[in-house]
């Protein structure tokens, strides 16, 4: 049993998009804010910070997880990843994101780093989803302008792709 | 938005989450999946001195089938529970009801306990739990004892949990496969302005409605003709103590039960 006492920082080890990472926080410190704040990862978004909206959305050990329901002190040995982690290179989209982008699937951008998680983390599993999976994957999450047709519209485009029934070679742009 | 200070135990043994239960009570919570529990520390409704985490332990982690019971121990993620493959057959209502608990984002982490423990009047697996008779296994330091469903619950957010005990598991009878579900919420696994379930039992059927009073509530019915039926399910609505909020008046949260629960009890006894 460790015990971590209140108002005391203490060490975290983990992984951040496959490579080691770590940190100090006190007990009650958010995984969102240690991200963002401790770690520098501002990709992944605060929105309501009890769980609905969905902006935090991240994936610990494999399986997606609301990063503001998480404590920091959580993570310790886990295997976390984030959006940051979704790009193939500095300058390059991953195949979800380049549908959003095409599909204009994303106006402020600040639902689409939770919605990319969730999208990912369901596609690597699910290769040929129905659009009402994904209609009800998106019931996790809360965008407020571009609506979600245009998302619905990126995620089945990315779907086929990494499926292997649609080929966009050299159009990452 | 941010949890008051606290202090965070890792527990690696069951006797460890006991001890320190046992020691500082009321004052420590169990965070499992922490989906029902974070939000409330987030907007400190929820303020202990001591969190402790008992998702390290393996032997809570277990679904047991025996003796025509499902036990789920502390440690199960609904996730878990929704792609146990025996789940459809041994435990159909839960099979219905938990593609509404929540989202896949929580379920992936909630635990079915811990929703079990939180006792919001509108969740799902309370309700489940009630309609099919199930138990919560409650353990302190000295000894465990079983609660039936109806002696658990006791009001909003309040169970009969006392304060040195660790639900340990929950128990659902794995032979009333005769059930049906439904739920009317604002958005797809919101938490529901009213949910239903109903179960054939040897005389009739026993339904059981959530998000209109404090707790589930359970009634049977005998088998009824269409009218009677009607009758019964109309005087069942309008004794539940249904309250206003913002998402839906207690008219409506009825008027909701009464045409609900008039097709479920017509499709488990069809």
């Amino acid at each position: 049993m460790s015990r971590l006492p209140a108002g005391q920082r203490h060490a975290i080890g983990f992984t951040l998009n496959g490579k080691p990472c770590g940190g100090e926080a006190e007990p009650r410190m958010l995984l969102t804010d240690f991200l963002r704040h401790q770690v520098g990862a501002t990709g992944t978004h605060v929105g309501c910070e009890h769980g609905v909206c969905g902006a935090c959305t991240i994936e610990i050990d494999g399986k997606l997880a609301r990063a503001c329901l998480t404590l920091a002190v959580q993570i310790d040995g886990c295997a976390v990843r984030t959006v940051e982690g979704l790009a193939p290179a500095a300058d390059r989209l991953g195949i979800l994101q380049a549908a959003f982008k095409r599909n204009h699937a994303l106006q402020c951008g600040f639902c689409t780093a939770g919605i990319l998680m969730s999208l990912d983390n369901f596609l690597r599993e699910n290769s040929r989803p129905s659009e009402q999976e994904i209609r009800d994957l998106l019931t996790g999450h809360l965008c407020r302008c571009t609506g979600y047709t245009p998302i619905v519209r990126a995620a089945l485009e990315a779907a086929a792709e990494i499926a292997g029934d649609v080929s966009r070679e050299n159009s990452h742009a | 938005m941010k949890p008051a200070a606290f202090d965070y135990v890792r527990a690696d043994h069951l006797d460890e989450v006991l001890d320190v239960l046992g020691r500082e009570g009321g004052d420590a919570r169990i965070i499992a999946g922490g989906q029902s529990l974070m939000p409330m520390l987030n907007m400190r409704l929820a303020k202990p001195k001591t969190l402790i985490d008992i998702m390290r332990l393996g032997e809570l982690a277990r679904i047991e089938r025996e003796g025509g019971n499902v036990t789920i121990g502390a440690g199960v993620r609904q996730a878990a529970l929704l792609s146990w493959p025996e789940l459809g057959e041994a435990l159909p209502l839960a099979a219905l009801a938990l593609p509404w608990t929540g989202h896949a984002q929580t379920r992936s982490r909630g635990t079915v306990c811990g929703s079990i423990a939180h006792a919001d009047p509108s969740a799902e697996l309370p309700l489940v739990l009630c309609a099919l008779g199930g138990e919560v296994h409650l353990r302190n330091f000295k000894r465990r004892r079983r609660v039936p469903a109806k002696d658990f619950f006791a009001g909003m957010m309040a169970t009969s949990r006392a304060d040195d005990e660790l639900i340990e598991a929950v128990s659902f009878p794995a032979d009333l496969n005769r059930c049906a579900f439904r739920e009317v919420a604002r958005r797809h696994g919101d938490f529901a302005i009213v949910a239903c379930a109903a179960v054939a039992t040897k005389n009739g059927v026993r339904l059981a409605v959530g998000g209109v009073a404090d707790m589930p509530v359970v009634r049977e019915f005998p088998r009824l003709e269409a009218s009677a039926l009607d009758d019964a399910l109309n005087l069942f609505a309008y004794e539940l103590d249904a309250r206003d909020d913002v998402h839906a008046s207690a008219r409506y949260r009825r008027d909701l039960v009464r045409m609900i629960g008039a097709d479920l009890v017509r499709e488990v006894l069809s």
